[in-house]
């Protein structure tokens, strides 16, 4: 799950790092009080989207009045921001937040992500600070400096380590100690799987962290109902959102070949498969390894959502789930939706021959693909049609 | 004839009175897995019985180390709910447990961070979480696949995925090629046994005679393993990596299966494990056909080697051989 920035910057307060003193508006009204309340001479107002480039994409503005920050919020709200991140669609403003301005002196990058090679988190450092951190691990591997976080925390001597790399001066180094000491405690105490703060800036000689993304990991939730309660909808895909509350795993993708398959595994190989034989999928979908009717008549609701799809291939490996009971809700839920763009199934495994009988007896208009790669050039022919 | 599990094997589960745990050891008892006892916490002193085996009773402990001390149980199968899960694979961990199987999907990172340190330096073996177990053809199954798919022979799978590598397994066992253990490691970031252990495992099993290596994209387990076959391996390999058409920072169903910062993608496992003298398929359909080209080659080379080898080595010769072999010094063909 991921969080707005400003709503990441609330945690790393809890966790006494310093941000700057900031306000959320949804309106132009709201953005332009802000500014009154924060009573600073310059802030920015910044768009609240999920994906970074905001700048780039005029999703973020200096202001120097209250004026002025209602006129910026009035352009940035309700704006569909388009950035390397959102992809082409874009992702609509519904929200500001209104920050006291801050000029760096310097800038770094700070991150903290699982290494799952050292299973353990590792906090990385940069001097490359704003930039893009996938752009300096490729260019100048050389300027990133990483510390391993073991059981114990980061210790004071690894927070040397890293403020030598960034050549921080004594003053700004024993305001590094807590914050980095504590960054790595609030990832681990919170479930992260990715903490950044990029810039990390040095301003009138104190050290804050001028932009931050939070991300969780989802199997860690449970623990923390504050976090959940972080989460934004608007930011999430509707048929993703969709299927995790049936307990189907779904990705959208931009082909027109809808995928339903069981297991994560054979759902990737499916999708690949289907792309060899010329076509292109539309999306991930993990039934799960026990797929029940209610499962299988919802997935189909879930890709028949969308309009891109022109054909559906179903490839099932019974197991202990077996195949007659999988082509007994396959057909039940075909009916169910009154399916309207040509369906491929291809099952295997426990009790394959009746799966196969009752999809023949079944009277749909449907076609059996003996094998993987049979199946995909079958769907792919369909859907070309 | 096979890696980590086999008849000596006796089996404990954890969460046996719980619906799946109790379903599966059920399965796994009928395939022929001897399963001597179940660890719930609070139903020690009762006994659980299977629908599937009703002669059966297995005593329920509530600790692991009871469940060893009065069984001499030396493997665990792990169905605890995930906020649970980490600590049970560490209690299994700390009553010496060899083998710890764990089914579980979805334990948080963060607790697998503190899972990965409790079990080093220990002689357990964790295999998951997030698998579908492991079995050893005709004569124990740990886990949840079907077992009548699987047929037993002298070829070791490793894979990351549940289904994926029924439907490899399922494509060897119709071509009559028999397995010697078929491991699913598990779809989770961080693994108890990695793809570099498995290749590891069945490299030095006098009983398997070549690998199938299925992996996805994230992470680098795969390039790790491309890296370990290329120096160590000389039984043949075949490969498929799933997740070739994946987006970029979407998570494909397993927690694991990320390309995060651009790192993971299925085009970079490829490479790796092509470079290493892998046979890698790029469809998952052709993992079976692969497998059995790459045998029949193998036996002609074979009877070649058999008839070169007519002359026997030097003493010195053979010597200087096996010390290479040892240090791992032997060059790949």
């Amino acid at each position: 799950m991921n969080v707005h920035e400003y709503q990441a910057k609330e945690l790393l307060k809890r966790y006494h790092i310093p941000v700057p003193d900031g306000r959320l508006a949804t309106t132009p009204e709201e953005a332009e009080k802000a500014f009154r309340d924060l009573n600073v001479p310059i802030a920015a107002v910044k768009a609240q989207i999920h994906a970074g480039g905001r700048g780039k994409a005029g999703g973020i503005k200096v202001v120097k009045s209250a004026e002025e920050a209602r006129a910026a919020a009035k352009e940035i709200i309700g704006k569909v921001l388009v950035t390397h991140q959102t992809g082409p669609q874009g992702k609509q403003v519904r929200k500001v937040w209104v920050e006291a301005g801050t000029i760096p002196e310097k800038e770094f990058y700070v991150g903290i992500v699982i290494d799952r090679k050292a299973e353990k988190p590792v906090l990385m450092v940069s001097p490359a600070g704003g930039m893009d951190i996938e752009e300096v691990a490729a260019k100048t591997p050389e300027k990133i400096f990483k510390e391993e976080v073991g059981l114990a925390g980061l210790q004071p001597f690894q927070v040397r380590k890293l403020s030598k790399a960034l050549g921080l001066d004594p003053a700004l180094q024993k305001q590094a100690l807590p914050l980095f000491t504590n960054l790595c405690r609030m990832f681990v105490e919170l479930d992260c799987s990715l903490a950044e703060i990029n810039p990390l800036a040095v301003a009138g000689g104190k050290i804050l962290a001028l932009d931050a993304k939070l991300n969780f990991d989802d199997r860690g939730l449970f623990r923390h109902p504050d976090v959940e309660a972080m989460r934004d909808i608007h930011e999430e895909d509707a048929a993703e959102l969709e299927a995790a509350k049936i307990g189907i795993s779904y990705i959208s993708l931009d082909g027109n070949i809808g995928c339903m398959v069981n297991g994560a595994g054979l759902a990737m190989g499916t999708m690949d498969v289907v792309k060899l034989a010329g076509g292109s999928p539309a999306n991930f979908l993990d039934v799960g390894g026990g797929a029940t009717k209610d499962q299988v008549t919802a997935a189909f609701r879930l890709l028949l959502s969308n309009s891109n799809v022109k054909a559906i291939l179903v490839n099932i490996f019974g197991g202990i789930m077996k195949c007659d009971v999988i082509a007994s809700g396959v057909i039940e839920a075909a009916r169910a939706v009154k399916l309207s763009v040509p369906l491929v199934v291809r099952l295997e495994g426990t009790n394959v021959e009746i799966g196969r009988k009752l999809l023949a007896e079944s009277g749909l208009a449907l076609t059996s693909a003996t094998d993987m790669a049979d199946a995909a050039s079958k769907v792919v022919a369909a859907a070309g049609r | 004839m096979s890696v980590l599990v086999g008849p000596k094997t006796k089996l404990i589960c954890q969460g046996l009175t719980g619906t799946a745990g109790g379903f599966h050891s059920g399965q796994c008892m009928k395939y022929g897995t001897k399963l001597v006892g179940g660890v719930t916490p609070g139903k020690g002193g009762t006994t659980w019985t299977s629908a599937e085996v009703p002669d059966a009773k297995v005593p329920i402990f509530d600790t692991v180390a009871e469940a060893v001390a009065a069984t001499g149980a030396n493997a665990t199968m792990i169905f605890v709910p995930p906020p649970f899960a980490a600590d049970a694979i560490m209690e299994a961990a700390d009553a010496g447990i060899e083998v710890i199987v764990t089914i579980t999907e979805g334990i948080p990172t963060v607790d697998m961070v503190k899972v990965a340190d409790y079990l080093k330096g220990r002689k357990s073996r964790l295999i998951g979480p997030n698998c579908p177990g492991i079995i050893t053809p005709g004569s124990c199954k740990i886990g949840i696949m079907p077992g009548y798919i699987h047929k037993p022979g002298r070829v070791g799978v490793i894979s990351r995925s549940g289904t994926l590598t029924y439907e490899a397994v399922w494509q060897l066992t119709s071509r009559g090629i028999g397995q010697s253990t078929c491991i699913g490691i598990g779809g989770d970031p961080i693994l108890g046994t990695t793809h570099t252990d498995a290749v590891r495992l069945f490299n030095e099993d006098p009983d398997t005679d070549a690998i199938v290596l299925i992996g996805e994209i994230g992470g680098t387990g795969e390039d790790e393993a491309a890296a370990y076959i290329k120096k160590h391996v000389k039984k043949p390999v075949v490969a498929f990596i799933g997740g070739q058409t994946a987006p970029k920072g979407k998570r494909m169903g397993h927690a694991g299966a990320i390309i995060s910062g651009g790192k993971g993608t299925a085009a970079e496992k490829m490479a790796a494990l092509s470079a290493a003298g892998v046979t890698v398929c790029v469809s998952p359909a052709d993992i079976g056909s692969s497998m059995e080209k790459v045998l029949k080659s193998k036996a002609g080379k074979g009877k070649k080697a058999a008839k070169s080898a007519r002359k026997p080595a030097s003493p010195s010769r053979q010597a200087k051989r096996a010390r290479a072999a040892k240090s791992g010094r032997v060059r790949r063909k």
